[in-house]
């Protein structure tokens, strides 16, 4: 068995586990795995930028924002969405949030590197700057409240079930994206992030690659949106500030660049510090902002090169007890 | 909408952009220096306010508050930069996310120490008042921010222009490979650029402090607009800065004033349009 077959089995295990015993906790537990699961959705977005593309994204937020706003927008005055057509929301809110990605795209591909990131930057404060004040549509600060949760056959209000519907949307986003940076298309992707330049000059299109990239992550980013809406009951500014895409970024870059699963970690991690650890001590802000230093400054990897990390001090230490260690450099004569 | 409304606006929109200056023209050199993207700038600003409250609260003098602010933010940025910063070597967005991971433990900080109130900076009696000219009330506060911005801003133009250690941060900001190429210490002039632009956001935190308040929240409500403000003047240009904080100022409160459902929008809508058409921004060094 590859080790790459043994790392999927492992995480499809953890992941299943989770499916398996979340449900039978508090309500408490439900809720924090649920908001982990549904924000996941948008980081495993930001990472495929990032660690796959090389695109640092600050303002992803938006696309989570469309499909928030876009799900309480129609419940609350349509009422859509609220039964059967939960799906229909679902597509429409992956289409608008591509579609915006798409137009927004084509701006932001102009830029690389640290340009990229403030581009997208704006990008997102000009979403951000429209749900807050734009009062008669969005609410402005003080939000739309969702009142109710979609029931079709299943209700969603019942805690368990909403977290089964959002593992499920969950781990279909991580196979699609899975498959998706596996797939050549992904491999470009990778090739990209590497040294454009030379994938230029073997005659890729590194510009529509990006593009294309860019509009899936949006995609993914909507998705995430219409569940968090329905996680917190409440679609507000929160959803598209600035601090909500640096959270996302920082998510993937605590868990690991470039394996989607590990900013899934770096978001059950911070979900846990913040909603949980908040309750028992009110100096829990010290403890997320000393892990994300320290992960910055100590481990580039994140959190999923940790084994690695581990077995490369292991194979140092145990050669340096058999003696295989670097000859001394030999001293000058006298 | 007669001549007077356009008039107190326009004002209005010259003295915030003073404050912006403050901000703007900080985090540019920082970025023109060292390219790093510094998310903490918003920090130094809020966190200026609060140690100016603190000298106020203790010394009773809001003259002495402005110094002392301005000088334990720049000690803060210098440690930043030296300890932190420095070890990372040239690796943009690593930098960028440790500042960020700063941001979050500035915000825990300030939450302890100043508990998570709003305050108000009172500034003397004397800068309370308002004048009249020519039927227009004028507050004598807002003139003496932009009397603080037009100082500060000649001073480090002449500074930057006229001394040779502008020249050598001139060098720097061009190209640092060639400035350490011709022997000037590169490493001495991002820690003291960074210093720098942490002192002049504090003092724009001080003097913000008065009309806008210090208040939890108030470092991410600011980065934005420092970045709009850098991004339309063009990063690492100090005239850019100047013309960046003036047309963001103006055009944040004629924003507010004449369509305020999409004001944000008319802000940053324009800001990513620049950075796609002209990456430098508008009057940046290439």
């Amino acid at each position: 068995m590859s080790a790459a077959r043994i790392k999927i089995l492992a995480v499809a295990a953890v992941l299943a586990a989770a499916a398996l015993i979340v449900p039978h906790t508090n309500s408490f537990i439900i809720l924090l795995a649920t908001r982990a699961f549904a924000f996941s959705i948008l980081v495993m977005s930001v990472d495929l930028l990032l660690g796959f593309t090389g695109l640092a994204s600050m303002g992803q937020a938006a696309y989570l924002g469309i499909g928030a706003y876009l799900t309480a927008i129609l419940a609350t005055r349509y009422h859509i969405g609220l039964g059967w057509d939960f799906w229909l929301v679902l597509v429409l809110a992956m289409l608008g949030s591509a579609l915006l990605a798409a137009l927004f795209g084509l701006l932001a591909m102009r830029a690389s590197g640290v340009y990229f990131l403030m581009i997208t930057l704006a990008l997102g404060q000009c979403v951000w700057g429209l749900a807050y004040r734009w009062n008669s549509l969005t609410g402005g600060d003080n939000g739309i409240n969702l009142s109710q949760r979609p029931k079709f056959g299943i209700d969603l209000a019942d805690e368990a079930t909403f977290f089964y519907v959002v593992f499920v949307l969950f781990a279909l986003s991580l196979i699609v994206l899975y498959t998706l940076v596996h797939s050549p298309f992904g491999r470009s992707l990778t090739g990209i992030r590497e040294r454009e330049l030379r994938m230029k000059v073997l005659g890729y299109n590194t510009w529509l690659h990006k593009y294309l990239a860019f509009i899936v992550a949006g995609a993914f980013g909507g998705l995430a949106g219409v569940l968090w809406a329905h996680t917190a009951g409440i679609v507000g500014t929160d959803d598209v500030v600035l601090t909500t895409s640096v959270d996302a970024l920082l998510m993937v870059v605590l868990g690991g660049a470039g394996t989607l699963i590990g900013g899934v970690i770096g978001a059950a991690l911070v979900t846990f510090v913040r909603e949980y650890l908040s309750t028992l001590v009110h100096w829990w802000q010290y403890v997320l902002g000393g892990i994300y230093v320290l992960v910055i400054l100590y481990l580039p990897g994140g959190l999923m090169s940790v084994p690695q990390r581990l077995r490369e001090w292991r194979t140092a230490s145990g050669a340096a007890d058999k003696g295989v260690v670097m000859p001394a450099p030999a001293r000058g004569a006298g | 909408m007669n001549a007077q409304f356009w008039l107190i606006q326009t004002f209005n929109g010259l003295s915030y952009g003073a404050l912006l200056f403050l901000v703007g023209s900080g985090l540019s050199l920082i970025f023109g220096v060292m390219r790093i993207v510094n998310l903490a700038h918003g920090s130094y600003f809020l966190l200026g306010g609060y140690v100016a409250l603190s000298v106020i609260w203790s010394t009773g003098s809001w003259v002495l508050a402005i110094p002392a602010a301005a000088l334990a933010i720049a000690l803060l940025g210098l440690v930043m930069e030296r300890l932190f910063l420095r070890p990372l070597g040239f690796d943009p967005l690593r930098q960028v996310l440790l500042t960020v991971g700063f941001a979050f433990l500035f915000q825990q900080a300030a939450l302890d120490i100043w508990t998570g109130n709003p305050f108000d900076i009172n500034p003397p009696a004397a800068l309370s008042r308002s004048i009249v000219v020519g039927g227009l009330h004028l507050p004598v506060y807002r003139m003496f921010m932009i009397g603080v911005a037009l100082v500060i801003g000649l001073a480090l133009w002449l500074t930057m222009e006229k001394t040779r250690l502008g020249a050598t941060i001139r060098a720097t900001v061009d190209d640092a490979q060639m400035a350490r190429g011709v022997g000037i210490n590169t490493s001495l002039i991002s820690t003291l650029i960074f210093a720098l632009g942490a002192l002049l956001a504090a003092v724009g935190g001080v003097i913000g402090g008065a009309f806008l308040g210090v208040y939890p929240g108030l470092d991410f409500e600011m980065l934005p607009i420092a970045f709009a403000v850098v991004i339309i003047g063009g990063m690492g240009s100090l005239g850019g800065a100047a013309i960046g904080a003036l047309i963001v100022g103006l055009a944040d409160n004629f924003g507010k004033a004449l369509f305020p459902e999409v004001s944000y929008f008319t802000l940053y809508a324009p800001m990513a349009l620049i950075l796609a058409v002209r990456p430098t921004g508008l009057f940046g060094r290439e």
